[in-house]
């Protein structure tokens, strides 16, 4: 650190009108619809009355199915994956839902020689929100490998811990995402 | 500032500094939607793992050659004060981040958003969308030409406005990096009133958000310019760095 080094700028709230800059017409297709072994990841965001956040923002970003990113800051080098865009963006509708169509990410390596369970990183931004706040999706069906993984495992209260596991659905999951309240998602110091 | 790798020497990354110092909280009464929109829980501390450091690369995405330039977005031009919006988007820790997609979005002259939820009585204007996005070139540069927008009011408070500004939208390289945020005139006189403004809790970070009147870069009987610097989180130092300053 010297003298020079620039000072980060503030974050402020998306605000009431997100979804004129934000939105994406093929925001939420990490992969295209007819994509084998495509998934929905959808839910819905409520405040902490329970209401539908109708002016959100989620935003998801995800290893690829072999545990990839093509990204040449993971030390194992960028792997691409044809087809897959690792990122998902979707604005909640008038009703607070939200649907991502993406792939089951593979496991992802943790500190020493722990290995992550698979996981989607997910942003919540929302009008009211001055910063975006930071969760993650786990598969429910990952029973052993979401008991190793080393930040599931860092939540102590197995209620809180639940909030990150992702409910079967007939077309993928379910991943309601609450604010505030009871039953509060669990949210990401990043 | 000290590192700390995560994961084994094959998987050691180094992880974002956290400036924290530098965000309005989530919970700020003032702001009167964040009271049912803040978590009440205690943050848990994610380390930085691989998912964290790496991010999507938008640098290559569908960007049309006029999505930068607001003013010629339809057949007419719109009203108001033309301006230039430029600046860097840097790293703290002073690397330029290069080939990284801005999206902004902003009212109209008079203070209108182009959204079926602004009914405010202030005219649309029907050579104006207010949304624009760009890539940074190989130094971190940006540049938007739009028209200067409007405050408009809300009913946070009585008499609410907001002070005139610009919705930014950036990626950097990593997840950890993403920012959304709005860019602010200086000299605005509705600064002291607005809650989004004053969340900021350090004054001087406050001001990071203040874009620089620019003669140098005003073009003669075209456009006045505005110079705006972004900086977002930098990696911690690492050990190679580390080794270099030992030198
Ligand atoms: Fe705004």
């Amino acid at each position: 650190m010297n003298d020079t080094t620039p000072e980060t700028t503030p974050s402020q709230t998306v605000g009431p009108y997100l979804h004129i800059g934000l939105h994406w017409p093929n925001g939420p297709f990490v992969v295209a619809e007819d994509h084998p072994g495509g998934i929905w990841i959808r839910g819905t965001l409520t405040d902490g009355a329970g209401q539908p956040v109708p002016d959100g923002l989620i935003e998801t970003w995800q290893a690829d199915p072999n545990g990839r990113f093509d990204h040449s800051d993971d030390p194992r080098g960028a792997a691409s994956y044809p087809g897959f865009r690792a990122f998902g963006r979707c604005d909640t509708d008038e009703r607070g839902e939200f649907g991502i169509l993406t792939l089951r990410p593979g496991a992802v390596p943790g500190p020493g020689d722990t290995v992550q369970a698979p996981h989607i990183d997910v942003s919540v931004f929302a009008r009211g929100m001055l910063h975006r706040t930071v969760t993650r999706v786990y598969f429910p069906e990952n029973t052993e490998a979401n008991a190793a993984d080393p930040v599931l495992s860092g939540i102590t209260d197995p209620r809180a811990r639940s909030t990150l596991i992702a409910e079967p659905a007939t077309d993928g999951y379910r991943f309601d995402i609450r604010l505030q309240g009871e039953n509060e998602t669990v949210f990401f110091d990043i | 500032m000290t590192t700390t790798p995560q994961g084994n020497e094959k998987h050691a990354v180094p992880g974002y500094v956290r400036d924290h110092g530098t965000h309005p909280p989530l919970d700020y009464p003032g702001y009167g939607s964040t009271a049912l929109r803040h978590p009440k829980r205690p943050l848990q501390l994610l380390p930085h793992l691989l998912t964290e450091v790496t991010g999507p690369l938008l640098g290559e995405g569908p960007i049309g050659e006029l999505d930068h330039d607001l003013t010629r977005q339809h057949a007419g031009e719109p009203q108001g004060q033309r301006i230039i919006v430029h600046g860097r988007v840097r790293e703290s820790d002073g690397r330029p981040v290069p080939h990284t997609l801005i999206e902004v979005w902003q009212a109209n002259a008079g203070g209108r958003y182009r959204h079926t939820g602004d009914n405010w009585p202030c005219p649309l204007d029907p050579n104006f969308t207010g949304v624009g996005r760009t890539i940074t070139d190989a130094e971190g540069r940006y540049r938007f030409v739009t028209v200067r927008p409007g405050a408009y009011p809300w009913k946070n408070h009585d008499n609410a406005w907001r002070p005139a500004h610009i919705h930014f939208s950036l990626f950097g390289r990593a997840f950890t990096q993403r920012l959304v945020t709005q860019m602010y005139f200086p000299g605005d006189p509705l600064f002291f009133q607005d809650p989004m403004w004053n969340s900021i809790p350090d004054e001087k970070a406050r001001e990071r958000l203040l874009c620089r009147f620019d003669y140098e870069n005003t073009q003669p009987e075209w456009a006045l310019a505005y110079e705006w610097d972004i900086v977002l989180r930098g990696r911690e130092s690492t050990p190679f760095e580390s080794e270099v300053d030992d030198d």
